[in-house]
């Protein structure tokens, strides 16, 4: 059994017996995970590669229906329901909790539009209000200096860490209630990465944050909460300072020293 | 009705749209295809490989003219087309890499990739026919070959081209020459990709008309002299199809159908080729 | 000390060997222009811009106006592009948005395959089954400009759907699933991520159709009627370049005729040169690039 340990805060997701298996495949890629997720509050999901946790990060936002033939099994509460529910509406889903890749995601359009491309999604159509949240997420992302003399510009004319930051204001810019990030600086220089680390900080004030990452250091300099995945189990759930100090767990202690992974 | 209710009902609209002229579409193509088949698999019997053209309404008629002269066609334009081509490209991917002259060539080759064939044709006329003063099988063989050049070209260029470089560097620091070296290691490392490339090279000439209209010309009788007019799978298509005969009619089903056949099998082979070398 | 003599050699012989091959494409496209415009002088001196501009074609008074048949080319391959446009969209959306992967590779590679089928089995098919449907539909002959264009829009339909196929599915998964994750519907993310990005691949494989169309022959020489007149009633027969070319090449028997047949091989020549030309300067250079 896997060992939890008891969040202080309100959820934002709560996980329950949670099963995942990929289409095609027999063997469950996720079994019975259970986990809280803190409300406004990092949480961070390690483990060695193919332990899961980018496939459970997926399915808060219920990615893995773009594909025929995924199976869920359990649930995850949100908002006072399960999403995994057949009647779950996966668009309005999305727009509250949002979703930030490996490697930046720049649609092929200009900067102003890529931002506006998901509040206009949302039946935004006049001009002041467009401009006003436009800006407001790119200030919110840290960005806006950077870009606002040049938002009518293609957005791919932009450096790498500076087209993540901008898919993390076109992600907040329609507020939603979780964020997702799913390794987002492993395609980054460290400098890049390190802009990128203050900001998901900052925006922890209002909203909710998972990030799976594949470095502990991130994980232990940024999180709140941190959950150490194995070969498809959740092995340990705590507080980030507690469990890289006084791991519970056998497993997690072997990881968090390097002995595999 | 919210914007994402109406945004949802929109993208429904679409997609079915979308379906449906995909499912018009399919359905022409399927049509032509049946069509195809059913005529053809109604229309062959031996008796087409055995007897050679005969006048409408006679009973021992048969396509032997038309296919050997095709086999002779496109056999003699291969070996015209494809060293010429595999050379071309040879010296495209291997001296003139991303020069200015390379990309040139490489464009050149593509617009001629599409220039009409019956373009093709009326050149060839001018070259060759005007000055034998008649139509020939040579001819067609120089149309065809025309034709093929630059697509063998192209694909061995991009072949080679994906011969790793550090297979070239490791027979260069054994001290070959360079023409050792692509001899020995680019073509063996290409052998596949080139292959495939002329046989899709076969495929596509094979299938050519317009350029024979007025090279080849078109023969009733079996003959294998490539100085007299000869007789084409393609022509005799055309010629019988618009004849008034029924019989005709049919021999040009049964033509169409060997034609097609031909060419979806050189087609599938060239991809199981690909296929191959991607398992392996 | 010999054997490494005879290698250089053979080594400045395979060179220059080679390079003979890329330059014979050089060459054959340089006499093909010569060539043509060579036996093209004839007409075009004598006639003139007349040749452009006058629509009576008729060999037996030594009259030859090219009008009907360059405005008839262009009329055909309007309509079958604008017939082939939407459907052969339609297809690539369907194979790579909509359909199940089960169908996706079968479809795909029948498509790909019907690419593959000589043009001379479209003409007949549109000769035998679709002329006799546009005869019980329209009345008339069922032959003219219509079929001809409906019949070139089908045979230039799986070249235009493999490629725009294939346009599409170099959008990266992760590109369509973050504006999933914005709460896109698929049709948001086909117009606002899958379409542009392919963009410039799709349209340059419609050019390159528009190329293969406007010097196609044998999809359309069945069906046209190569009549030289250019009527208001697209169900008319009429003609085009390549009609007029493989219909009449063979009967030419004036000096003047036979050049005024070069001429409008010359006028072919030339447009689908400088179609092909702009698809691959314009667009289809950014797709390389961006490989």
């Amino acid at each position: 059994m896997a060992t939890i340990a008891t969040i202080e805060h309100e959820k934002a997701l709560h996980v329950k017996d949670f099963s995942f298996t990929y289409a095609k495949t027999a063997q469950p890629s996720l079994v019975e995970v259970s986990m809280p997720i803190a409300k406004t509050c990092i949480t961070a999901l390690i483990g060695p590669s193919g332990c899961g946790k980018t496939t459970l990060l997926r399915t808060f936002n219920r990615m893995h229906d773009l594909y025929a033939g995924n199976r869920y099994e359990g649930e995850i509460e949100f908002e006072g329901r399960n999403i995994l529910g057949p009647k779950e509406d996966l668009i309005r889903l999305r727009t509250r909790i949002g979703m930030i890749f490996q490697k930046p995601t720049a649609f092929p359009m200009s900067i102003y539009d890529n931002i506006a491309y998901g509040l206009r999604l949302q039946g935004i159509k006049a001009k002041s209000e467009l401009d006003d949240r436009v800006e407001k997420a790119l200030n919110d992302a840290a960005i806006w200096p950077e870009v606002h003399q040049r938002l009518k510009k293609e957005a791919s004319s932009l450096s790498g860490g500076q087209q993540q930051r901008l898919c993390i204001a076109r992600a907040i810019a329609v507020e939603p209630e979780i964020l997702l990030f799913d390794e987002p600086t492993s395609a980054l220089d460290p400098i890049s990465t390190q802009a990128i680390e203050q900001l998901i900080m900052q925006l922890k004030e209002r909203i909710s944050i998972v990030i799976v990452t594949h470095n502990m250091q991130q994980a232990a300099r940024i999180s709140d909460y941190t959950g150490f995945m194995y070969l498809g189990k959740l092995i340990e759930l705590g507080k980030t300072d507690t469990l890289f100090v006084t791991p519970q767990e056998a497993l997690t202690e072997e990881y968090i020293m390097g002995k595999f992974g | 009705m919210n914007a994402i209710d109406k945004r949802r009902l929109v993208s429904r609209v679409v997609l079915i749209l979308s379906s449906i002229s995909a499912l018009i579409g399919l359905l022409f193509l399927f049509w032509i295809l049946g069509v195809l088949i059913l005529n053809g698999i109604e229309s062959i019997r031996w008796d087409l490989f055995v007897y050679e053209g005969a006048p409408p309404g006679m009973l021992e008629s048969g396509l032997k003219h038309a296919l050997i002269g095709q086999l002779i066609l496109v056999g003699c334009a291969t070996l015209i087309g494809v060293p010429i081509g595999i050379l071309g490209g040879t010296y495209l991917s291997e001296y003139a890499g991303n020069s200015r002259f390379g990309n040139f060539v490489r464009d050149i080759s593509d617009i001629m990739m599409s220039a009409p064939s019956i373009v093709i044709g009326a050149f060839v006329y001018a070259v060759v026919v005007l000055p034998m003063g008649h139509f020939s099988g040579i001819a067609g063989v120089v149309a065809l070959s025309i034709i093929m050049i630059p697509i063998i070209l192209r694909t061995t260029d991009d072949m080679l081209q994906l011969v790793s470089p550090t297979l070239r560097e490791a027979a260069y620091a054994l001290g070959a020459p360079k023409y050792r070296v692509i001899l020995s290691v680019v073509y063996r490392g290409a052998k596949a990709g080139v292959l495939t490339g002329i046989i899709l090279g076969v495929a596509r000439v094979a299938g050519e008309t317009a350029p024979l209209l007025f090279t080849s010309f078109n023969d009733n009788f079996y003959s294998t002299d490539l100085m007299e007019p000869m007789a084409s799978l393609t022509v005799t298509i055309y010629n019988y199809a618009t004849s008034p005969y029924a019989d005709w009619q049919s021999i040009g089903w049964a033509a169409a159908f060997m034609l097609s056949m031909f060419i979806l099998a050189l087609n599938i082979i060239g991809r199981l080729i690909i296929l191959k070398r991607k398992g392996a | 000390m010999k054997h490494i003599k005879s290698s250089v050699l053979l080594d400045a012989f395979f060179a220059k060997l080679s390079h003979g091959g890329a330059l014979i494409v050089l060459i054959l496209v340089i006499s093909i222009f010569a060539v043509l415009l060579g036996y093209s002088l004839e007409a075009l001196s004598q006639l003139g811009l007349e040749f452009f501009t006058e629509e009576k074609w008729a060999p037996n008074l030594e009259k030859f106006g090219a009008r009907s048949a360059i405005i008839g080319s262009l009329i055909s391959t309007f309509l079958a592009m604008a017939l082939c446009i939407p459907i052969a969209i339609g297809i690539a959306i369907f194979l790579t948005e909509i359909a199940p992967n089960s169908l996706k590779t079968p479809i795909g590679t029948s498509i790909e395959l019907l690419a593959a089928i000589p043009s001379v089995i479209y003409g007949m098919w549109g000769l035998f089954y679709f002329v006799p449907l546009m005869r019980d539909l329209f009345g008339g002959l069922g032959i003219g400009m219509l079929s001809a264009s409906v019949v070139l829009s089908v045979m230039i339909l799986p070249f235009m759907a493999a490629v725009t196929r294939d346009a599409m599915n170099t959008t990266p998964d992760i590109l369509k699933e973050s504006a999933y994750a914005l709460g896109a519907t698929k049709w948001d993310v086909i117009q606002a991520v899958v379409i542009p990005y392919a963009k410039a691949g799709i349209i340059g494989s419609m050019i390159l159709a528009l190329g293969r169309a406007v010097g196609e022959t044998m999809a359309v020489t069945f069906v046209m009627g190569n009549v030289h007149r250019i009527s208001w009633d697209i169900t008319a027969p009429a003609t085009s370049i390549p009609v007029t070319l493989a219909n009449e090449f063979t009967e030419a028997d004036s000096s003047l005729y036979f050049s005024a047949l070069f001429s409008l091989a010359l006028v072919l020549m030339l447009i689908s040169f400088s179609i092909i030309a702009i698809a691959k300067f314009y667009f289809l250079k950014k797709v390389r690039r961006g490989l």
